[in-house]
């Protein structure tokens, strides 16, 4: 399902201007990845998808919906939203309870909630903690926990707001994966995170917004090597687009094996 | 001086130890990194390095850990605090909510030391400008992004001025330019005024880049500890799921080294 923001603008009853005039569409199946400084107003956009927040000015569109003319519950059914802090939203009394609350609120038969806990928890690898407390798991398992949740919820359009904070490497691998998979199943991604090294992994293209604006939009790879730009908005680039930088290669990889290819003709060239 | 030697801690009605019979010293003014899956024990050793276990988490303790050669058990918590201060990792948790701004926050735990006027208005300036959130100082603590209110709980603890910081992931909801702020700003501390850091991070390029030392726990165990790029670059940091930072991982394919890069400046010396 594809979405679509046109000239919106949103301001916080404290005046703060959070998003100034914004436009953006995302194509329906895309992995879009938001950069920006704290404060740049990412969250601000992404509330507005699933009706959290109303835009002041302009409109969303949510594949044929004006979310103007729909209620936040209404919403829930086409934007999944994984939020920050897992503990914003767990609050049931067990882990598989959690994850059938959406699906069971959606009016999906008792069989088909059934399914969908299990398949949800075995793809983020809780389905041996189904009978726990949500709250006797560990921070980044919480962050999991949130993330079943909102997938058990089948919508056609998932916001992960900085998916990968507080995981060690193995829970930042399985978040990746778990990207990926949701990817190859034709789902909407908007995730908004500071780690770019796993943006330039799993996301097809950036966004990068600063103060309230749109400040660069493109393919990963073509944003993710625009150094300038990228220091513009207080973004440091990924780890090996800066290393080729400080060689002076003329390409910006974002994989490790990428960088190892371009090194090796880079070193080939120099020679001759 | 902190001293461990032997230190094992258990949760209350938990037969696994959380720490389990640790051993090494910190001597003042060490910048000191701990790394470790989640679930390997940072957090419960931050807890211990600041007195929070055993003095607010009971349950049961072996071997010892001492501060200035006085038993942890020995020193109460009250007088611990103005020596220690721990940044939590969730820094919500920190808040008091007993204050309407950040001025006020970051003065709360100075009203506590009993400090007179004057003096708690120049710590409460230079805290804010340490980790740079003079604009925030007439807002609510609540109504600032993840990451600005990540930094005002370490302001009210750097205010403090404790002769030992502990932080348990205080940059996690940090952009880049903010985790740089403060880790320069724990850096400056620690060569100007001698402070004792304690961090507990999964940013590794950032690890390795200021701190003098870093530990790496396992399963409640001390597994490694030594310089950064020693401890960082190891093999075994991919088996104890801590990861690599990406300038390793390259390195690793490209060049035979006994201890491969971590950082940037290195890894541009390995690959010219």
């Amino acid at each position: 399902m594809k979405l679509g923001v046109k000239n919106v603008s949103f301001r916080y009853p404290s005046g703060v201007l959070a998003l100034d005039d914004v436009s953006l569409e995302v194509p329906s199946g895309q992995v879009l990845g938001i950069l920006g400084e704290n404060g740049a107003g990412k969250t601000t956009l992404v509330k507005l998808f699933n009706g959290l927040l109303r835009p002041s000015q302009g409109q969303v569109h949510i594949g044929d919906w004006n979310t103007a003319e729909h209620s936040t519950a209404a919403l829930a059914a086409r934007v999944g939203f994984l939020f920050q802090n897992p503990d914003d939203q767990l609050f049931e009394r067990t882990v598989a309870r959690e994850v059938a609350y959406g699906p069971r609120n959606q009016g999906v038969s008792e069989s088909e909630v059934q399914r969908r806990v299990q398949a949800a928890l075995s793809l983020v690898g809780l389905q041996h903690e189904a009978d726990s407390h949500p709250y006797d798991l560990p921070q980044p398992q919480r962050k999991l926990l949130a993330l079943a949740a909102t997938i058990a919820m089948q919508t056609p359009i998932l916001v992960l707001d900085e998916p990968t904070i507080g995981q060690d490497e193995v829970g930042r691998k399985a978040i990746g994966r778990i990207v990926s998979k949701l990817h190859t199943m034709g789902r909407t991604l908007i995730m908004i995170t500071h780690d770019v090294d796993f943006c330039a992994q799993h996301a097809q293209r950036i966004l990068v917004m600063l103060k309230g604006k749109v400040h660069a939009d493109g393919t990963a790879s073509s944003i993710l090597a625009q150094t300038k730009t990228l220091d513009q908005a207080q973004v440091a680039p990924p780890q090996l687009v800066r290393l080729a930088q400080a060689l002076k290669m003329p390409a910006a990889p974002l994989t490790v094996e990428d960088f190892v290819d371009e090194y090796k003709q880079w070193r080939k060239k120099r020679k001759k | 001086m902190i001293r461990l030697k032997k230190f094992s801690y258990w949760y209350p009605a938990s037969e696994q130890p959380a720490l389990d019979r640790i051993s090494f010293e910190i001597p003042e003014g060490q910048f000191l990194g701990i790394v470790g899956a989640n679930g390997a024990g940072k957090s419960t050793l931050c807890y211990a390095l600041s007195g929070f276990v055993p003095h607010f988490y009971n349950g049961e303790l072996e071997g010892e850990l001492s501060f200035d050669g006085t038993p942890i058990v020995e020193l109460d918590l009250g007088k611990l605090a103005g020596q220690v201060g721990l940044v939590f990792q969730n820094s919500f948790n920190q808040i008091s909510g007993a204050r309407f701004t950040v001025r006020e926050e970051i003065a709360f735990g100075l009203e506590n030391l009993g400090l007179p006027r004057a003096e708690m208005k120049s710590r409460i300036e230079e805290a804010l400008e340490l980790v740079n959130i003079q604009e925030l100082a007439e807002r609510s603590p609540f109504s600032v992004s993840g990451g600005q209110q990540q930094r005002i709980a370490i302001a009210s603890i750097l205010a403090m001025q404790p002769r030992v910081l502990v932080l348990d992931e205080p940059t996690s909801q940090l952009d880049p330019e903010g985790t740089r702020d403060v880790f320069a700003a724990l850096s400056k501390l620690v060569s100007t005024r001698k402070i004792t850091v304690i961090i507990a991070e999964h940013k590794l390029e950032w690890l390795a880049t200021f701190c003098d030392r870093v530990v790496a726990l396992a399963g409640g165990k001390l597994r490694a500890e030594g310089s950064p790029q020693e401890v960082l670059s190891s093999e075994q940091m991919l088996r104890l799921g801590v990861g690599r930072t990406q300038y390793s991982e390259a390195a690793a394919r490209l060049v035979r080294s006994k201890q491969l890069p971590v950082t940037l400046e290195q890894a541009r010396k390995a690959l010219r």
